[in-house]
């Protein structure tokens, strides 16, 4: 190959690296029509206590209550919608692409994101809090932190607040998933998983997991979770957050808050208000 | 809209920096295992031959993601060997590094073979007559020949390592595709930008290696 060739196969490769990466649009807008019969709703699949496929295919966790709720409130019924992945590195675009009508996936309310969606509520207040060995007395503040090793998924809000403010001298370990640290956890190689207590509540709930592991209860953090939706869709938000209010008031919030969270002693904080 | 590149929570030369050695050190490790192994499936010992063959179509076939995974699960976190790190960044390394090794070593000595077989038998019948072993044969004759020819085919393969390296940001090396998850979750509002940013990055690191080595490729290559 000549050198010029060399040239303009560089400039080629860097406008095709920019098209890759742009070319995620398009794909189904079904749902995204009022009065369409279905209604696309994104969760996650993999945060037990939150949002889990379950083996048989069926869906748990608090997100998916508070979504079925919601979508009760809409006039859809649990049969009629049609649950979706969204991970998090693809949840604003695919509520801009109209993939979902809304997400509930322990999606925290932050000023970048709100660039992008809108967002109803907030639903459930969180914490960024640690998961001990139950047996383990040894952290109880913050500061403890530094000479200990930890446990977190890589690129997590939570990962980056311990490097950065909490415990910059922690040893910290980075994985790809949260069930990956509780080996760690169970063995000894991590003395804690630091993550929101809603996502750690749901882990240590899990019945392989019950007695063995407890939260501590720092509240290192505080994580707004809400609906995200489109952007400017002013008439879906007002509906939704009547829906919210509506849940909290009849006492299906604090209901599905028990069951999912419960079993691990997990204090939650009573529902936040409801911004308009 | 490229303004986070600014923002100096972010070393993205850093993180690159972190990929560039993972890819030497993995490199380095696959060029050796994979020679070894390619040596061992030509070999006339049978139990050599039939190691070599059952290793390559074993972990060949097992994704990347699991290989590194169970490094650092299993060798690390269950069994407690640390390969000598201290913190979980460079346990992590080098952990990554053995599971790269492990897996790229296979895709090595199936390239090498396939040189091997380039090499006319007649080279290696009239080494034998002149009365060289098979080490002397091997190491003398035919590798140098094999090399030769399958620069280019070691070059896809270097190129697929420096890509496959972003693995590793699943065992907490601060690579750059750990640094990219970082991005994604702070900077929602800018996620095509920094798509793009390390799209482009990974191009500049294999581009000059495939240009370099295809030149390289031609220039040895023995002709026959």
């Amino acid at each position: 190959m000549k050198l010029r060739t060399a040239g303009t196969a560089t400039a080629a490769a860097l406008v095709l690296s920019l098209a890759v990466t742009a070319c995620g649009k398009g794909g189904g807008d079904e749902g995204s029509a009022d009065g369409a019969k279905k209604i696309a709703i994104g969760i996650k699949y993999d945060q037990p206590g939150l949002g889990l496929k379950e083996p048989d295919g069926s869906f748990s966790g608090f997100d998916v209550d508070v979504a079925t709720y919601v979508a009760k409130e809409l006039g859809y019924k649990a049969g009629d919608i049609e649950w979706k992945q969204t991970p998090s590195a693809e949840r604003e675009n695919m509520i801009a692409n109209g993939d979902v009508r809304f997400i509930v996936a322990s999606y925290s309310i932050t000023d970048e994101r709100k660039q992008k969606v809108d967002f109803a509520g907030p639903y459930l207040l969180a914490h960024q809090d640690l998961l001990v060995r139950a047996d383990d007395r040894s952290i109880t503040k913050a500061a403890d932190l530094n000479s200990k090793k930890l446990c977190s998924v890589t690129g997590s809000t939570s990962a980056q607040n311990i490097r950065r403010d909490l415990a910059p001298k922690a040893d910290l370990q980075q994985n790809g998933g949260y069930s990956e640290c509780l080996t760690g956890l169970e063995n000894k190689a991590v003395d804690a998983l630091t993550t929101d207590d809603s996502i750690l509540a749901g882990y240590a709930a899990q019945k392989e997991h019950r007695g063995k592991f407890r939260l501590v209860g720092l509240k290192l953090s505080d994580e707004n979770y809400g609906i995200g939706l489109k952007k400017g869709d002013t008439e879906l938000k007002g509906k939704i957050n009547t829906a919210l209010k509506k849940m909290v008031s009849d006492g299906s919030w604090q209901k599905a808050v028990t069951a999912n969270f419960g079993p691990a002693h997990y204090k939650n904080e009573p529902a936040p208000a409801v911004a308009d | 809209m490229f303004d986070f590149l600014g923002n100096p929570d972010y070393d993205v030369l850093g993180a690159f920096w972190v990929t560039v050695q993972l890819t030497l050190y993995s490199a380095a490790g696959s060029l050796v295992w994979g020679t070894l192994l390619a040596g061992m499936r030509v070999s006339p010992v049978p139990l050599m031959r039939g190691f070599a063959t059952g290793y390559v179509n074993v972990v060949r076939n097992i994704p990347l993601t699991v290989v590194i995974v169970a490094c650092s699960l299993g060798l690390n976190q269950t069994l407690q060997i640390t390969l000598g790190g201290q913190t979980f960044k460079e346990i992590g390394f080098r952990l990554a590094v053995l599971g790269l090794v492990a897996y790229t070593g296979t895709f090595v000595c199936e390239a090498l073979r396939s040189g091997i077989n380039t090499v006319p038998v007649g080279q290696a019948e009239a080494a034998r007559a002149l009365g060289l072993g098979f080490f002397q044969v091997l190491t003398l004759v035919v590798l140098p020949q094999a090399f030769r020819s399958v620069v280019a085919p070691l070059a896809n393969i270097l190129i697929a390592l420096t890509k496959n390296t972003t693995v590793a940001a699943a065992i907490s090396v601060a690579e750059a595709a750990a640094l990219m998850k970082d991005m994604t979750e702070n900077e929602s509002d800018a996620l095509f930008a920094v798509f793009a940013v390390f799209a482009f990055g990974f191009v500049v690191l294999t581009l000059p290696v495939g240009l370099l080595l295809g030149w390289v490729g031609r220039r040895v290559a023995v002709k026959r």
